[in-house]
């Protein structure tokens, strides 16, 4: 679900893997996928609200609204979710 | 938004660890002669299946995501299938490192069907005569066999694990060929003189020349092969190899004996890096999170006599281990830093007339005190550990680190 300019759909809905595991941490929190058996990393606390989130909003742009990422903080946070859909830690979902 | 790098934050701690060795047994079929844990003989202390289930039950509170299982050989535990499916059943993932000798048909069939098992075959030498000089006489075969069964089960994916030796290090394209014949990932890891390995390092360690190759040749293969972050003091040759390049120990790594004893690493089986024990009050929860060796270890770090040197970001003073079992102070080089830097602190200590004997021994020692079947006694005997009444013997690692190289896909998911 990465479109070919490596960007991030940032209007469709999303949601944590089932088989990741998220340890919250004093930085933000450690990912790991029970499938790929590989690690990743959130590095603060509202990329982690974000990540939790994204299954209860209808886009992952409304999701860090909600955790209150600031529009010039977007860029930054759709990249972070790139690379979270590029190891499957995050899966697209049909929105309710 | 912090602006620390992850190595940064990693330098404080984690509220749990990303990589925790747990040897279940000093017991081994085997007597490799460079084992880190000095196995062979149980020890009686051992913990108990009840014991085990205990700690898997903090770790899955603590959200362990999952543990490296060595020994000693750990299955050769009556209750070593128990314990497996106790930790997978709650949530706590198991990779588990193992010279072959149980996996048959049948286990191979049961492993590929789990998720939540990973398979670490050891193997020290592409072909039989480099890996049974090391492992013992048949260790190749019996690796193989293992191998070929996990494979006809349709295992993808199990480790080849490989200790980097100056015997096998010019044969990193033939075990690179052998993983890929078996569906494998080859995992090549340190030498360490730690265990036995102290008995055996002038002989086995990779010459300088062999280090620069095997950096040129981890360089080449970038993620396709896993090192457990083992090699992070090459680092100084150039660009950093995949991971971490930091020394985890008591940050993101410790090691659980057979006994329970909480070491900062699995290399490091002796007093000085002791944190505590998991039977204690507040089992292995309090010795991560409070014990007072692994609030030091958390610590900022000078960087000692190695701090004013150009390459001290890249290699970070190398292994503590290493040092520290070559009788090397652990603020200097490693002894196998690139500048040559431990050998000439090394041969300075010769010149002076250090006493090699008065190097500090590992803890614990359970090699097998008879022959061994296929494995030809070298001419060391191991040096009897003086013992203190009062005192239980100390143990020793076996030959594998951190299963997963803490850094094995690191995706940077994080906005920074």
């Amino acid at each position: 679900m990465v479109n070919p300019g490596g960007l991030f759909d940032l209007d469709r809905a999303w949601r944590l893997d089932e088989r990741v595991a998220v340890r919250p941490e004093p930085f933000g929190a450690l990912l790991y996928h029970f499938g790929t058996r590989r690690l990743s990393f959130l590095k603060n606390q509202t990329m982690l609200a974000v990540v939790r989130s994204l299954g209860d909003h209808p886009s992952a742009r409304a999701a860090c609204a909600a955790a209150g990422v600031p529009a010039a903080g977007l860029p930054a946070y759709e990249r972070g979710l790139a690379t979270l859909a590029g190891s499957h830690m995050i899966s697209p979902r049909e929105a309710a | 938004m912090s602006t620390e790098t992850l190595v940064e934050l990693f330098e404080h701690g984690l509220d749990a660890p990303i990589c925790l060795t747990w040897e279940l047994t000093y017991a081994c079929n085997l007597a490799c002669v460079h084992c880190l844990s000095s196995s062979g003989r149980r020890d009686p202390g051992e913990l108990g299946t009840a014991e085990c289930k205990a700690v898997i039950d903090t770790l899955e509170r603590m959200q362990v995501f999952y543990v490296n299982i060595g020994g000693g050989e750990p299955t050769v535990r009556p209750d070593f299938w128990e314990l497996v499916d106790y930790a997978t059943a709650h949530h706590v993932g198991v990779k588990f490192s193992t010279n072959g000798v149980r996996i048959d048909e049948a286990v191979a069939r049961r492993l590929a069907a789990s998720d939540y098992v990973d398979v670490q075959i050891s193997l020290d030498g592409a072909t039989a005569e480099v890996n049974d000089a090391v492992r013992g006489q048949g260790s190749h075969a019996m690796a193989i066999r293992a191998m070929e069964h996990l494979a006809a089960a349709g295992f993808r994916g199990f480790k080849i694990s490989v200790v980097v030796t100056r015997q096998n290090a010019g044969q990193l394209d033939e075990f690179k060929a052998l993983a890929d014949r078996y569906g494998a990932q080859l995992r090549l890891t340190r030498l360490r003189p730690s265990g036995r390995g102290a008995d055996v390092w002038d002989e086995l360690h990779p010459t300088a020349g062999q280090q620069r190759e095997l950096y040129d040749w981890l360089c080449a293969h970038g993620e396709q092969v896993l090192t457990g972050d083992s090699f992070f003091h090459l680092a100084a040759y150039g660009e950093a190899l995949p991971g971490l390049n930091m020394c985890g120990a008591g940050r993101v790594v410790c090691l659980i004996d057979p006994v329970g004893d909480v070491y900062a690493c699995p290399f490091a089986i002796h007093e000085n890096f002791l944190a505590g024990n998991v039977r204690a009050g507040g089992g292995f929860e309090a010795v991560w999170r409070d014990s007072a060796l692994f609030t030091e270890l958390r610590g900022p770090s000078a960087g000692g006599a190695c701090g004013s040197c150009q390459f001290y970001d890249s290699c970070r003073g190398g292994c503590m281990a290493a040092k520290f079992f070559t009788g090397l102070p652990l603020d200097g080089p490693d002894p196998e830093c690139v500048r040559g830097l431990g050998e000439q602190a090394l041969a300075g200590q010769a010149l002076a007339g250090a006493d090699r004997t008065a190097l500090p021994r590992p803890g614990l020692d359970h090699s097998h005190r008879g022959p061994v079947r296929g494995q030809v006694r070298r001419g060391q005997a191991p040096k009897p550990v003086p013992v203190t009444i009062g005192r239980r013997p100390v143990p020793a690692p076996p030959d594998r680190a951190c299963d997963v190289n803490p850094l094995a896909g690191f995706a940077a998911g994080g906005a920074r």
